[in-house]
């Protein structure tokens, strides 16, 4: 670990958020939806914080907004004691998308940062083939991104953030976007650098929504909830480096955050303006219809026999939490399954749709659909109010607008209308926008 | 780039230029010239406007050329940095984007050829007793026929910057000025490049109808292709008619194998991809330079020097602002700020209508709107027409990747080649057959713009994908079935890019086309592109202004009316992604 972590900065921290509020901006200048709710956190020099959570927990707007890329709504970040207000000189970032220049190579990629604070073109070079060095991409300073693959890819991603010799790597995601193995290397390598202190950085804040990578890198993480997003729980790992998946201590981890993650949500407060317990305001993740046939199948089939464990079950569909949960909590929306203690269970209606041929299977999701989703009911009676049966969508979409942003309206709004179709409570037509109760038959 | 490190190693061994240095630096020595030389003639003191002599001597011909091709590219100079300030300026404020945007579009629609007239004794106002002037407004004429469009795919590209590499840009702390160059300039420019390929291809016909252009008693002749084909008419000479036909296609032929292709192939780099493409655009002029050892050696000194420049921290004085200033303020701008676009807006209004009151009647109006219609169907017929030949063809050649390869080319230089280059031939067929004029002039406003319908057909039907090629096959659907079902929907949003392209470029080639002269003989079709021609030449303000606005805006409606829903319909239903 570095070792001159001690001076200075020893009195403030090295990052610190207080209090950070995020809402959605309105164009009419109110304030919309919340993404990031009272969110405070400190880095500590010599730590890998790890930012755990699913989408649309704002785990990436919080990264953007201690990077200085973005603001706050409310509450402060603090670099060094100091106020942020703009991209800061000691804090660097690696994308989840590599985001390099395609017309640079590899080189000028990590020369980039240099050469725009002014360095001088020898200078920048020896520096960044230095970076290129550490991170081990010798040989490839000539190549261009779309030659390489996407490990160096991303090694390039580090190398340009390296070089600015950053105090702090913020990291999105990093590893999300390469298959497995090649992730793995990259972590692996990325954890002995760190280990042996051969780079110039302090602290690691990464983003993550895979519970094995966060337990495996990180010394601290913290579990955002979702919608809006708040810290729900902070869990120290004191395993030694380098750590092994199949130890005992750390499988329990992993299945505590399980759990953790999976526990039922306190009961929804009633927002202000809306209507209680109408429940128009939920997201609605974008889950087909097979994935949820197919987890039902899959659940109540040996060898889970009606209940799975949520880790078990990822590793053996190959399924990150990020797609897993969705699916088990669709279900659990839906009744046909629960959800407790990092297990998933299915209910009686769960069992019995496993059974079922299509036409009953759909006629049972189409009856749960109605009973449980708000939205859908509220679809379902308009249509039926109407004497013409017929309801633009645009109407239901601004009424979701009013609880959630833009995109998760346009996604909530497309759920429904695919999950209203397989169970045939209504039928909708893309080219005119409307929802209708002619099913063509 | 990385490029001048590279070359500067390599050099030590053999420094000794090779045979492709001395070809490349012939060529490169050889533009040098020919610039020097067409521009001393560019700036040459005019005695008399009107009496440049010209000569109808085939020898006289490569001279020409050179002139017109110096025009052609003085013009794309001047669009491309109207485009850089312009696009940058519209994606950067919204404020100006309010306006910018709308009128870029209307310009755009607007027939640039019915302005000449105003362009013409606007530049010879402006440089007294030079040939500038009338370069000037020759020069402009072309700048009209290129700017929009390269302006618009600037602006489309800077709004569409992927949001990481923005992020990056932004936590590197990249000034504004290092941005544009390192960022949103190299994301522009494959979308830019071949906008400005497009342009280009437009612009020769504007050359040729701009070098010679009577107002009222200002007879402006400039020394290029067009003015030479206008002398050829005006002395019914066929056969310099037909010289200046080969001309113009070797000048297209030289400027597209010389300039364009290697351009392309470079702009690929610029592309933002995950993966190498497959189909990589090929130059040999490219291959020869970068097998050049010298010239690359020498070339890497003005790239470092760019480089650097591009580099520069060109920071603005004071710190830009990063939280959105105080809501109140904000809003009091938009008020002062509409208050004033709405003011220059009615006043415009009122001065047109004044203008138009007081010099035209009621009658007078009512002639130009029926002649408007007129002209109308003339280019929704043969827009028709045009699609009911080369629809079918297009599709044939397309589905036929050998054959595509060898026709595509053609059909864009078809689409370069300035149609009012060949309307003498066609006038003297008329003349000698005693043809209706109101159906055969006709033909000519579609001659030069139903190539775009067909190579983008072309383009379409290449890119049909095999699998669902297969699939028709294996279920046998065939004849009327396969057309409506498979191959038309497939190539239909290319098809409305081509026809949206030939459309805009037909109403302007009406004024060019429906008013023809041979010699003395002037054939004129019933139309509003005949009524501003013959206002123009008889210098007649009023009813030019009439006639523009009248066809400007029957053209505007027909864009936002017909061609934007066709495109709306194509993007939501027909897009194979």
């Amino acid at each position: 670990m570095p070792a001159h972590a001690m001076s200075a900065a020893a009195k403030a921290p090295l990052l610190e958020l207080r209090n950070v509020f995020q809402a959605y901006g309105r164009s009419s200048g109110e304030k919309g939806p919340v993404v990031l709710d009272d969110i405070s956190l400190r880095l500590d020099d010599g730590e890998i914080v790890g930012l755990l959570g699913r989408s649309g927990c704002g785990k990436s707007s919080l990264l953007r907004i201690v990077s200085g890329l973005a603001r706050p709504s409310g509450g402060d970040v603090l670099y060094r004691g100091e106020k942020v207000d703009g991209p800061v000189d000691g804090v660097a970032m690696v994308f989840q998308s590599f985001a390099l220049f395609p017309w640079l190579s590899v080189l000028a990629n990590v020369e980039l940062g240099l050469r725009a604070k002014g360095a001088r073109e020898a200078d920048a070079r020896r520096r960044a083939l230095q970076a290129i060095d550490i991170i081990g991409l010798d040989g490839f300073e000539n190549a261009f991104p779309k030659e390489i693959s996407g490990g160096m890819r991303q090694r390039v991603g580090f190398a340009r953030a390296l070089v600015v010799a950053p105090n702090i790597l913020l990291m999105d995601e990093p590893f999300s976007a390469l298959d497995v193995l090649t992730a793995e290397t990259l972590r692996t390598d990325l954890l002995d650098l760190w280990v042996e202190g051969r780079m110039p950085i302090k602290s690691i804040l990464m983003v993550t929504h895979n519970i094995e990578e966060a337990v495996l890198m990180c010394d601290r993480i913290v579990v955002l909830s979702s919608n809006p997003g708040r810290i729900a729980a902070e869990i120290r790992v004191t395993l030694a480096h380098p750590r092994n998946r199949l130890d005992p201590e750390f499988r329990q981890l992993v299945d505590q955050i399980y759990a953790l993650m999976t526990r039922r949500a306190e009961p929804a407060k009633a927002r202000e303006g809306t209507f209680p317990g109408l429940g128009l305001g939920m997201a609605l993740p974008m889950v087909s219809t097979n994935t949820l046939a197919g987890m039902i199948e899959e659940v109540a089939a040996p060898p889970y026999d009606g209940k799975a464990d949520l880790p078990a079950l990822a590793d053996s569909l190959q399924l990150e939490i990020d797609e897993l949960f969705p699916v088990a909590e669709t279900l659990q929306l839906l009744r046909f399954a629960e959800l407790a203690e990092g297990d998933i269970k299915l209910t009686t209606a769960g069992k019995r749709f496993a059974e079922m041929d299509v036409d009953q299977r759909k006629k049972l999701f189409g009856d749960h659909l109605l009973a449980y989703v708000p939205l859908a009911q509220r679809i379902r009676r308009v249509l039926d109010e109407r004497p013409s049966h017929y309801a633009p969508a645009t109407r239901f979409r601004e009424e979701l607008e009013d609880y959630m942003s833009e995109d998760y309206a346009e996604m909530t709004l497309k759920s429904v209308t695919t999950w209203g179709r397989y169970g045939e409570i209504f039928a909708y037509d893309e080219g005119a926008q409307t929802f209708s109760l002619e099913n063509p038959q | 780039m990385l490029n001048s490190f590279v070359a500067l190693t390599s050099l030590g061994r053999r420094t000794l230029p090779n045979l492709w240095d001395i070809i490349a630096l012939c060529l490169v020595l050889g533009v040098f010239a020919l610039a020097a030389f067409g521009w001393r003639g560019m700036a040459m003191p005019l005695e008399a406007p009107e009496t440049a002599q010209l000569s109808l001597d085939y020898s006289a011909l490569p001279y020409y050329g050179l002139r017109t091709t110096l025009r052609m590219f003085a013009a794309i100079a001047f669009s491309l940095l109207f485009t850089l300030v312009y696009a940058t300026l519209a994606a950067k404020s919204r404020r100006a984007e309010m306006i910018l945007v709308p009128l870029l579009d209307v310009l755009q629609s607007v027939p640039v050829l019915g302005f000449l007239s105003f362009t013409v004794t606007f530049f010879l106002g402006l440089f007294p007793g030079s040939t500038l002037g009338a370069e000037g407004a020759a020069i402009f004429a072309i700048f009209t026929s290129q700017a929009w469009n390269m302006a618009f795919s600037f602006h489309q590209s800077l709004r569409t910057v992927p949001r990481d590499l923005d992020e990056v840009a932004a936590s590197f702390g990249l000034t504004a000025w290092q941005k544009f160059w390192q960022l949103e300039a190299p994301f522009a420019m494959p979308g830019l490049i071949w906008n400005m390929m497009m342009s280009m291809s437009g612009g020769w016909f504007f050359v040729v109808a701009s070098e010679a252009i009577t107002v009222g008693d200002v007879n402006v002749r400039l020394p290029g292709v067009g003015s030479y084909l206008a002398l050829a008419i005006e002395s019914k000479r066929i056969d310099c008619v037909v010289a200046a036909v080969v001309a113009v296609a070797l000048i297209i032929l030289a400027y597209d194998q010389l300039l364009f292709r290697p351009i392309v192939a470079f702009s690929g780099k610029f592309r933002v991809e995950l993966s190498a493409s497959q189909d990589e655009a090929e130059s040999w002029v490219r291959d020869l330079f970068v097998r050049t050892r010298w010239l690359r050696v020498a070339a890497a000194w003005p790239a470092a020097l760019l480089r650097r420049a591009s580099l520069w921290k060109m920071a603005l004085p004071f710190p830009a602002p990063r939280l959105p200033q105080s809501r109140r303020a904000s809003v009091v701008f938009d008020v002062v700020w509409f208050a004033a676009i709405g003011a220059v807006f009615f006043y415009s209004l009122y001065l047109v209508f004044e203008f138009v009151r007081s010099a035209v009647s009621l009658d007078e109006f009512r002639h130009a709107l029926l002649l408007t219609a007129y002209t109308m169907i003339r280019v929704i017929v043969l827009i028709a027409l045009a699609t009911l030949i080369w629809v079918p063809i297009g599709v044939w050649i397309g589905l036929r990747p050998r054959v595509a390869e060898k026709i595509q080319p053609l059909a864009q230089f078809l689409a370069a080649f300035p149609a009012n280059v060949l309307f003498p031939i066609a006038v003297v067929g008329i003349l000698t057959f005693r043809l209706d004029p109101d159906i055969w002039l006709s033909l000519l406003i579609i001659f030069g713009t139903q190539w775009y319908i067909l190579f983008n057909v072309i383009a379409g039907a290449s890119a049909f994908p095999n699998d669902l090629r297969e699939v028709s096959a294996n279920f046998r659907i065939r004849g009327f079935t396969w057309w409506k079902n498979v191959i038309l929907p497939a190539i239909f949003p290319y098809y409305v890019t081509g026809a949206l392209t030939a459309s805009g470029g037909s109403w302007n080639a009406s004024i060019v086309a429906e008013y023809v002269k041979w010699g003395n003989d002037t054939i004129e079709a019933q139309g509003i592109g005949a009524y501003i021609a013959a206002a123009t030449a008889a210098g007649d303000y009023p009813k030019i202004v009439l006639g523009v606005s009248m066809m400007s805006v029957v053209v505007i409606l027909f864009n936002r009316l017909f061609w934007r829903q066709l495109f709306g319909f194509v993007e939501r239903r027909l897009r194979l992604s």
